[in-house]
């Protein structure tokens, strides 16, 4: 956790293929992605594809420079975490059969702002919203419980203030 | 007018201009052949899809327009892969045109189908799939768009074999929809501009590093009068080979690892590096950390990409070559900053006293450097060469001086062997009245010696001069110097007679035993009307010095072995 994290959000068309030619410049060029996102945007025709990635200025620069040389991607930028507001969703089945445990769990779960979404007599399922390190704390919290099983789905952001990414 | 997909290929190719076209047909790409079949376009029948790609590669750099092949689904889009890598590290602008299985096909694993815009997706610019004859007009216009503009590069056009069939209207608006590119202006920014002048103003050793952007922009004329002006010699990547001409006073030939002594020494010595269309290989700039640390570096480079990318630079320019330098020399003028010989042209005369006898070489036999210096000597400064790869390569890069841009042909980044021939066979097609010679090895030859049958069938005279060591002679040379000489799997044992392959090719052979043959050989093979293959005997033990080993700075250089 040394390095910084760097958010890269990138509009491309809403194409075939566009992120597999994102996933494989990638993984051509050596770079190190942590999390990748994709989903639909406020223009019809384009996606929005999140990425974090740690790693120095330069090669963060070497990223946005390759990247928004695939004809596909349309609009990329580096959001710097303190311009932008970002958010992650963890949802984490729990082991919870005694009702000590449970208590205990479902106090963290308040103190966390989390909710629970589903439960059975011996487990819940979490659902997490917030940055990742809030996320990360509260994971490590649950590992004493016994993770059953965690589904994340990476970052995605959006830059604070009025303005669009895609100006 | 409604006419079939295939047609409109066809249409849509000769609205590009297109006079030739390189490739094999095959099963799915029947239909395609049909309308070729009654068009006047060129085709030029191949015996390998890779000799294709490298034809359209070869054709394409030696004209400056976009060279296109083809080939069908399955094995014959997999055999154009080295060819378009070639094309895709050299910036070379190839379109090529691939069959594939019928759409209702694909993903079936089907007879012959390959999923080849996969596989072509990292070696090219873009790779399209056309799912419907509606799209060719745009695509294809879209294609060579996307191949001859900015940074070049090759295009694949993946057409499953329905779609040939299907009926469109090509009187439809060809409106290209391709939202993240746009062709660059190629202006250099004022900014930048002002803070470059100011750096070669306060300069007293300044250098120019030339690459193949310089080709690519057709900047030869500005780049040598910028140097001119500033008094600034000029040393050149294998890419930028035929940047200025190599005879000029102010020349320093190849600069890096085979570079020539005086182009990496001053190149260390500089205290202002001026790189234009070139982007610092490892195998130009040596050990990075000590590349250019004397000097402040501007780089010149239509891919904002390469600005950063492996040496950290004073004044990026992104912006077309021809447009910086020319304004550079507008600018560098208007204030008198003209310069006559200094103590920097002196340093850099003295460097070039300095090693000129390194040159020489002593030893008994037919020696490559003599044998590129009298190719050099006999044939027309508008000549072509193309080179294979390895050491038939660096000696024709060390020894060969090119006089005229876009005359030096070789596989700089991928370094392909088998590239020489093929591209020789391009090059032909593309400048029939010029000679053009392929500078080889017998080991890259005969990857794809093949062509050969195309060269001949097609009367397309080249000459190819095989430097025959009867060995992988670079990495037998890099096995001698790094691996006390354990030359693991490098000795090619029995290499064939190449005059009697020449011959059963329907080609002239001559087997060449001395540098008077080599010189009557070379003069009647200028006018020969059949293609040419001259076998030069030389030693195994023949090395390409100077050598700057890797991961070593470049004054680290070993001139013996």
């Amino acid at each position: 956790m040394a390095e910084e994290m760097h958010i890269i959000a990138a509009l491309v068309e809403d194409r075939p293929g566009v992120l597999f030619k994102v996933a494989s410049l990638i993984r051509r060029r050596g770079f190190n992605i942590d999390t990748i996102t994709v989903g639909s945007t406020e223009k019809e025709g384009l996606s929005r594809i999140t990425m974090t990635m740690r790693g120095d200025e330069r090669i963060v620069e070497q990223v946005v420079k390759q990247l928004s040389k695939i004809p596909d991607v349309v609009k990329i930028t580096e959001l710097k975490p303190t311009e932008s507001v970002y958010r992650e969703l963890a949802m984490v089945k729990v082991v919870a059969q005694d009702p000590e445990k449970k208590s205990d769990i479902l106090n963290y779960i308040s103190i966390f702002r989390g909710r629970v979404i589903d439960a059975s007599k011996d487990s819940l399922v979490i659902e997490m919203v917030g940055n990742t390190k809030k996320i990360n704390a509260f994971l490590d919290l649950m590992k004493g419980f016994g993770i059953v099983e965690l589904a994340r789905t990476g970052i995605v952001a959006l830059g604070r203030g009025s303005k669009s990414t895609a100006e | 007018m409604k006419l079939s997909g295939a047609k409109a290929i066809v249409d849509s190719l000769k609205k590009e201009k297109v006079e030739v076209i390189f490739g094999i047909p095959g099963g799915s790409t029947i239909p395609f052949y049909d309308a070729i079949y009654e068009s006047d376009l060129r085709h030029i029948l191949t015996r390998h899809e890779q000799c294709a790609a490298h034809m359209a590669d070869g054709y394409a750099r030696v004209k400056g327009v976009p060279g296109v092949c083809t080939a069908t689904s399955g094995p014959g889009a997999t055999n154009l892969v080295t060819g378009l890598a070639v094309a895709y590290m050299d910036s070379s602008p190839v379109v090529a045109i691939t069959g594939q299985v019928p759409k209702p096909m694909i993903g079936k694993d089907a007879f012959q189908e390959a999923d080849i815009v996969g596989i072509a997706n990292p070696i090219t610019k873009y790779a399209f799939q056309v799912t419907s004859a509606s799209q060719i007009p745009d695509t294809i216009k879209t294609a060579f768009l996307l191949a001859s503009t900015n940074r070049m590069g090759p295009v694949l056009i993946d057409f499953p074999k329905d779609v040939f069939y299907e009926e469109v209207d090509i009187a439809a608006a060809e409106k290209l929809n391709i939202k993240g590119y746009s062709v660059r202006s190629g202006e250099p920014h004022p900014y930048s501009i002002k803070k470059a002048l100011g750096l070669i103003i306060s300069s007293e050793r300044p250098i120019i590093l030339a690459g193949g952007g310089v080709m690519a922009s057709n900047a030869s004329a500005e780049l040598v009068k910028l140097a001119e002006l500033i008094m600034a010699p000029v040393a050149t990547s294998l890419m930028g080979k035929g940047s200025i001409p190599e005879t000029h006073p102010l020349s320093l030939g190849m600069l890096g690892m085979h570079g020539r002594g005086e182009a990496n020494n001053a190149a260390e010595e500089a205290d202002l590096i001026i790189a234009v269309g070139m982007r610092f290989s490892d195998r130009s700039t040596g050990r990075l950390e000590e590349f250019g640390r004397n000097a402040k570096i501007i780089h010149i480079d239509i891919d904002p990409a390469e600005i950063g990318k492996n040496v950290k630079v004073d004044v990026p320019i992104v912006a077309d070559a021809r447009k910086t330098l020319s304004t550079l020399h507008q600018k560098l003028s208007e204030v008198g900053s003209k310069r006559e010989e200094n103590e920097w042209t002196k340093r850099v005369h003295e460097l070039k006293d300095q090693f000129s006898s390194n040159y020489e070489e002593q030893r008994e036999g037919l020696r490559p450097g003599r044998l590129m210096k009298l190719l050099r000597g006999i044939i027309p400064g508008n000549a072509i060469v193309t080179t294979g790869v390895g050491q038939n390569q660096m000696w024709a890069a060390l020894h060969f001086q090119v006089l005229e841009p876009r005359t030096f042909i070789t596989s700089g980044g991928l370094g392909a062997m088998g590239f020489g021939l093929p591209a020789s066979i391009g090059a032909k097609v593309a400048s029939p009245d010029r000679p053009v010679f392929n500078v080889d090895g017998d080991g890259g030859f005969i990857m794809t010696e093949q062509d050969l049958a195309t060269a001949v069938s097609e009367g397309i005279p080249t000459i190819s001069i095989i430097m025959n060591n009867r060995v992988l002679g670079m990495v037998r040379q890099w096995q001698c110097m790094f691996c006390n000489k354990r030359y693991s799997h490098t000795d090619l044992g029995k290499v064939p007679d190449f005059v009697k392959l020449a011959e059963a090719y329907g080609a002239e052979g001559v087997r060449i035993g001395s540098y008077r043959e080599f010189e009557s050989a070379v003069k009647r093979g200028l006018k020969a009307e059949i293609p040419v293959v001259l076998d030069v005997p030389i030693s195994p033990d023949e090395k390409v010095y100077p050598m700057v080993p890797p991961g070593k700075g470049l004054k680290e250089v070993v001139w013996y072995g």
